[in-house]
Order: C-alpha cells, then structure tokens, then sequence
C-alpha cells in the first residue's frame, strides 16, 4: 500500500480488478434474510447479538427478501413450511445464498424417519450453498459457516455465469 | 368432593345401572366408559349438577387401537369448585367414528376436537367448525393412526428421503 498511497494519496483513486472488487464488496455485506423456523433461531439471535456480533462481518438482519443476500434457514422446515420458503428464495434478488442451520434443515434432524409432517432437508426445494451441522449450531459453528461462504464468493467469476443448483456446497 | 367410585354411582342413579361402566388400568385412576350416544347429556349433568360441577375440561385427546379397530376419546375433567376429578372414555368403531361433540357444553373441546380430528380422525357430530386444525387443508390421512402410510407427495414436494 506505502506506493498507491503515495502516489494516489490525494486523488482517492483505488486501483482493483472489478471482479475482486465485486466480489469483496459481496462477500463483506451480506445481509440476511431475517426468519426463523425453530431452536436454531435463538443461537441465530445469539449469533446476532453483542457477544458474537455478526455486525463485524458487516451480516446484517433484513426484514424483506428483496433486500437481502442469503437466507439462514434456521431451523426444521415443515412441509407447510416448504412452499413459503421456495417462494422467499425466489423473491430473492440475485446474487443470492442459501446457508442451511442445524439438522433439521440440513436433512430432516431427528424427524428424519417419523416425522410425517417435517422436509427431509432444505436442498429439496432450494439450493443450498453451505450446510451448517449441530443440534442446534452453536454461534461460532454459524460464523465458520459464513466464513465458508464469504470463501465461496471471493472464488466467484461474473464472465462464467454458474447455474445456481450445480453450485458445489460446503460444510462448514 | 368425591371419588370416580362415588361419582359412577351417583351417575347410575340419574342414568340407570348398566350404561355406564367402571374400568381400571394397571395404573394410574379409573375411567368411566361411556356409550357414544351419552356423551353429550352426560356432559351436561356432570357440568351442571350440584354435586359433581365439573366446569373444567382439562383435556380431550383422541386415540386408534390398531387391533380392536376402534378409535377412542379421552375425557379429562376437574372441579375447580369441588377440587375433584374424573375421566370418560368413548369408544367408536374406525368404519363410523363419529362422536356427539361437547363443544356446545366446554367451549375447550372446540380446537381439541379439531385436533383430535385432524390426527386420529374422530368425527364429531354437531362441531361448528370441524376442519383441521395443525396440518394444511389438503393433507391425506390421519397421521397419528398406527396403521398411517404417509403421501409421497404433497403439493409437488417430496415427504420422504
């Protein structure tokens, strides 16, 4: 930096490739869309609150689809449920993520057998990006979760446009 | 205050001697097995008689016993005057389950026989707004039946793995 300063100090002028650019600024505000289905919301809350403070990550709460970047789906996903989530992911703008929370929403939790009324696992009507394990998630496994997410973005191209559900997931 | 022995007698005196019978568990009280044609006259005695004044459903459930191909509802009632409690059972066939609603008389049973509805599929007779209550409209079946085989389907969306 001691040379750009230098010699752009007074023109405020940043030299970046776009890409890197986009991707940065993508990957360092990702606001997410604010619901939660079960127990995995309240560690979400927590993740959200002053001890973890997911604001430092510049991952902040929205109230709408339209203004948000990735869904948390915390938490299990009824049947009733499914169809509610499909349309908020599609009201979603693009570029958008999916982070799946927890068991339940990962592959049906412990409703994985009887549980006549719970999806087994959100992938089956959206496209998930990064899977998040635990019963519920503690808040760090949420953000090692995120963190995968923002390695996710910074690999991203805007000349090779990815089809959204041959997206490789992770784990966090 | 009186015991499910005192309040059967005491029942067999206004109803006659053989409608209604005590039963017993290995555990747990006894439980006064009712016809399902009574429940509704029952119900309104054991509310408003002097004696017994039980002004408290605590709870309705509804039940399926696979090998009897009956279904069943479970009637939890307390005193809150007289401090005492009883529990009635109905027993249906599956082929006619149809149960008189007490819905008129607690207004509690209103969503606990939707509920019982909607899981075991009792119907009860004289409900004014007997539809599901937890699963969406559309869903087939009665889900807590034992011999319940779920829809591979719902709306498009695949139930099982």
């Amino acid at each position: 930096m001691g040379m750009l300063d230098k010699k752009y100090h007074d023109s405020n002028i940043i030299i970046v490739g776009l890409e890197s650019a986009l991707n940065w600024a993508r990957k360092n505000s990702l606001w997410y869309e604010q619901f939660g289905l079960a127990c995995c919301a309240i560690e979400m809350m927590a993740t959200a609150a002053s001890r973890y403070d997911f604001d430092r990550f510049g991952i902040i709460p929205r109230s709408s689809p339209r203004q948000a970047d990735v869904m948390i789906v915390a938490g299990t996903v009824t049947m009733k449920m499914a169809s509610r989530i499909e349309r908020l992911y599609e009201q979603m703008s693009e570029p958008r993520y999916v982070i799946s929370m927890g068991s339940c929403s990962n592959c049906g939790g412990p409703y994985w057998e009887h549980g006549y009324h719970v999806l087994k696992g959100v992938d089956k009507v959206i496209p998930v990006d990064v899977y998040v394990p635990g019963c519920p998630p503690r808040p760090e496994a949420l953000l090692e979760g995120f963190l995968k997410l923002q390695e996710k973005i910074t690999g991203e191209t805007i000349i090779f446009k990815k089809n959204e559900a041959d997206k490789k997931p992770e784990t966090a | 205050m009186k015991k499910p022995e005192e309040i059967l007698e005491y029942l067999n005196q206004k109803f006659g001697e053989d409608q209604l019978t005590l039963e017993r568990g290995d555990i747990g009280e006894p439980w006064i097995l009712v016809p399902a044609s009574m429940i509704r006259d029952l119900s309104k005695f054991l509310r408003d008689d002097s004696e017994l004044r039980f002004d408290m459903l605590m709870c309705l459930s509804g039940l399926h016993y696979l090998k009897e191909e009956e279904l069943g509802v479970v009637y939890h009632l307390h005193s809150t005057k007289l401090d005492h409690y009883v529990t009635l059972k109905v027993r249906v066939p599956v082929e006619e389950p149809e149960v008189p609603s007490v819905e008129s008389i607690w207004k509690t049973a209103d969503w606990h026989e939707r509920e019982a509805w909607d899981m075991v599929g009792v119907v009860f007779d004289k409900h004014p707004n007997l539809k599901r209550i937890l699963l969406p409209d559309d869903w087939i079946g009665h889900p807590l039946r034992k011999d319940y085989v779920q829809q591979e389907f719902y709306q498009g969306i695949p139930t099982g793995e």
